[in-house]
């Protein structure tokens, strides 16, 4: 594999005395797409709003392009080139979706830049395109979910977050979005991935983390885990 | 005096100082879910540091010289103690029970009046504030105060740079982004803690200029004028619906509307001659606010609360 792009050691996140994620290890590599799988209270989210900067960790180290991330605030953390598309989506309601995309652009200051990537958003999900000046808050889940990846991608990041991108949606609409994780990719993006969709997550994944109750279990390639017995057993619904 | 013109006029002037005031109700709100009950405080502030402005100024300067110089010493009065009141009572106590920053921002309310009170010199009773030697102006039957007349040209043109501020300006969009989902807004790069700052400098600085009204108007400015002033707005911001900035302006026009109708008819409906008067306009506002409220719990303009992220 190429060089780590970010290198998270010995992380602990903890909510006043209780510890969600105790002491977890885990490497993305430049150009991969890695995915963190696990159950409903694993870790994931906290793991993921840590390494964003929205919450602190008691113990352990990150490393993000060469910088220690921990304590840099987290309106700091997307100029650093890391982007994170949230659980749930969270997109602002009251605003249009053109509104949406340029605030994921809020730090930039180069203006042809901005509209070209505008334009690659609408180009990589011409629904949104299409609605551009309608408030976000109107559009269905999986629209949501493309305003919340087009929105991240606004800031050109070296490293796209995802957290669960495929929560509610259609099967149709949840290939379309893991679609769009593959042509990411092959632009040259990194992706970190959260998934309760094992399946479909690791299928695409170069690297892969098993978490259960705050630790990482298990972890392989995407095909490996595919294959693991107790993978399979656990998180892809065969007994 | 006692047309109607006049008093529709009388209820747009007291209206358009509640709703200045208001905006710093609904901003704060918007952004951080905090009732900032010490802001009828820092518009007093406001007020005092006008007069001292005024008062610093050479004897004989003409007030149109001096109102700009007042409202700059006014409002940098009042945005420095909102500023401060923001970093060290409310910061501190963001991620505290709801319970702790009301309890603050009482406290500071007191606090602040008992300074002015204590410290600013004669102002244990109410000081006097100076008087535009202009006016007053006669349109149709309508008789407008050299203090009204300040009043119905800065209202407007403070909402108008208010409105665009927050529609067109990169803090603005800023602005609401954090409102909707302070969180995400940080994801964006958003520093929001810097956003919440503004929210209460703009309010503060609404308050400063809704305090020269003030004083312009009775011709005075007292430590204790924030209580009444301050609750009035605060009505105004849940009656056009907190956390809606044009809500604040409307809900301010309204209250003073149905204040000034309150005081001048409602001693002529049969039976009622009683509850008419100045004495009684607190009480119909209030009925007022209550009526809304059972229509439109939201506000005049507010959003439903489903709507919030
Ligand atoms: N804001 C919070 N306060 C307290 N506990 C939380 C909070 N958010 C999550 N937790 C707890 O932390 C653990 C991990 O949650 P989370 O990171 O959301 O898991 P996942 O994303 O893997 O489903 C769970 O036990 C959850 O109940
Ligand atoms: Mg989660």
């Amino acid at each position: 594999m190429t060089t780590a792009l970010l290198e998270v050691e010995d992380l602990r996140v903890a909510y006043g005395k209780i510890e969600a994620v105790k002491g977890i290890s885990f490497t993305v590599a430049e150009g991969s797409v890695t995915t963190l799988i696990g159950t409903n209270g694993a870790g994931k989210t906290t793991t993921l709003r840590t390494l964003s900067g929205l919450l602190r960790p008691v113990g352990g180290s990150i490393r993000f392009d060469g910088r220690t991330l921990g304590s840099v605030p987290a309106h700091r953390i997307v100029s650093l080139g890391l982007a994170h598309s949230p659980e749930g989506r969270h997109i602002f309601p009251r605003m249009t979706i053109e509104e949406n995309l340029l605030l994921g652009a809020f730090l930039r200051k180069d203006q042809p830049g901005i509209t070209e990537d505008i334009e690659r958003a609408y180009t990589l999900f011409p629904i949104l395109g299409e609605r551009r000046k309608q408030a976000a808050g109107t559009l269905s889940g999986g629209e949501q979910q493309m305003l919340a990846m087009g929105r991240a991608l606004m800031s050109r990041p070296k490293l796209l977050m995802l957290d669960e991108p495929s929560m509610g949606l259609s099967p149709l609409m949840m290939q379309k979005i893991m679609a769009t994780i593959v042509e990411l990719k092959a632009a040259g993006t990194t992706v970190l991935l959260v998934e309760q969709n094992a399946q479909a997550a690791l299928s695409l994944s170069d690297q892969g983390y098993v978490m259960q109750t705050g630790r990482i279990v298990l972890s392989g390639t995407g095909a490996a885990l595919l294959r693991d017995e107790s993978v399979r057993r656990s998180y892809l619904g065969e007994d | 005096m006692h047309t109607l013109p006049q008093q529709l006029a009388n209820g747009l002037f007291l209206g358009a100082t509640y709703g200045l005031i208001a905006i710093g109700y609904t901003m704060v709100y918007g952004i951080v879910q905090l009732i900032n009950f010490a802001h009828g405080e820092i518009f007093m502030t406001g007020g005092f540091g006008a007069l001292t402005v005024y008062l610093a100024l050479p004897h004989g300067t003409s007030l149109w010289l001096a109102l700009p110089l007042m409202l700059i010493g006014g409002a940098i009065t009042a945005v420095l103690i909102a500023l401060g009141a923001e970093r060290f009572a409310y910061r501190p106590l963001r991620t505290a029970p709801r319970l702790a920053p009301l309890i603050a921002a009482i406290g500071l309310s007191l606090g602040l009046q008992q300074a002015v009170h204590n410290l600013y010199p004669k102002a244990t009773s109410p000081r006097a504030f100076p008087q535009m030697q202009a006016g007053p102006w006669n349109v149709g039957s309508i008789h407008i105060q050299s203090g009204d007349l300040f009043t119905i040209v800065a209202a407007p043109i403070c909402m108008i740079i208010l409105a665009v501020f927050v529609q067109k300006s990169r803090t603005g969009r800023a602005m609401q982004a954090t409102a909707q989902d302070p969180d995400t807004a940080q994801l964006m790069g958003i520093d929001t803690n810097r956003i919440i700052a503004a929210a209460f400098a703009i309010g503060a600085l609404f308050a400063a200029v809704a305090a020269v009204c003030y004083g312009l108007r009775y011709g005075e400015v007292d430590y204790s004028m924030g209580f009444q002033a301050g609750l009035k707005a605060f009505t105004a911001a849940v009656l056009g619906g907190i956390g809606n900035i044009y809500g604040a302006m409307l809900g301010g026009l309204v209250l003073g509307l149905a204040e000034a109708m309150a005081t001048a008819y409602i001693s002529d409906i049969p039976g009622m001659h009683q509850l008419g008067g100045g004495s009684w306009a607190s009480v119909w506002a209030f009925v007022l606010l209550i009526l809304v409220l059972l229509l439109r719990p939201q506000g005049l303009l507010g959003e439903r609360v489903a709507d919030r992220a």
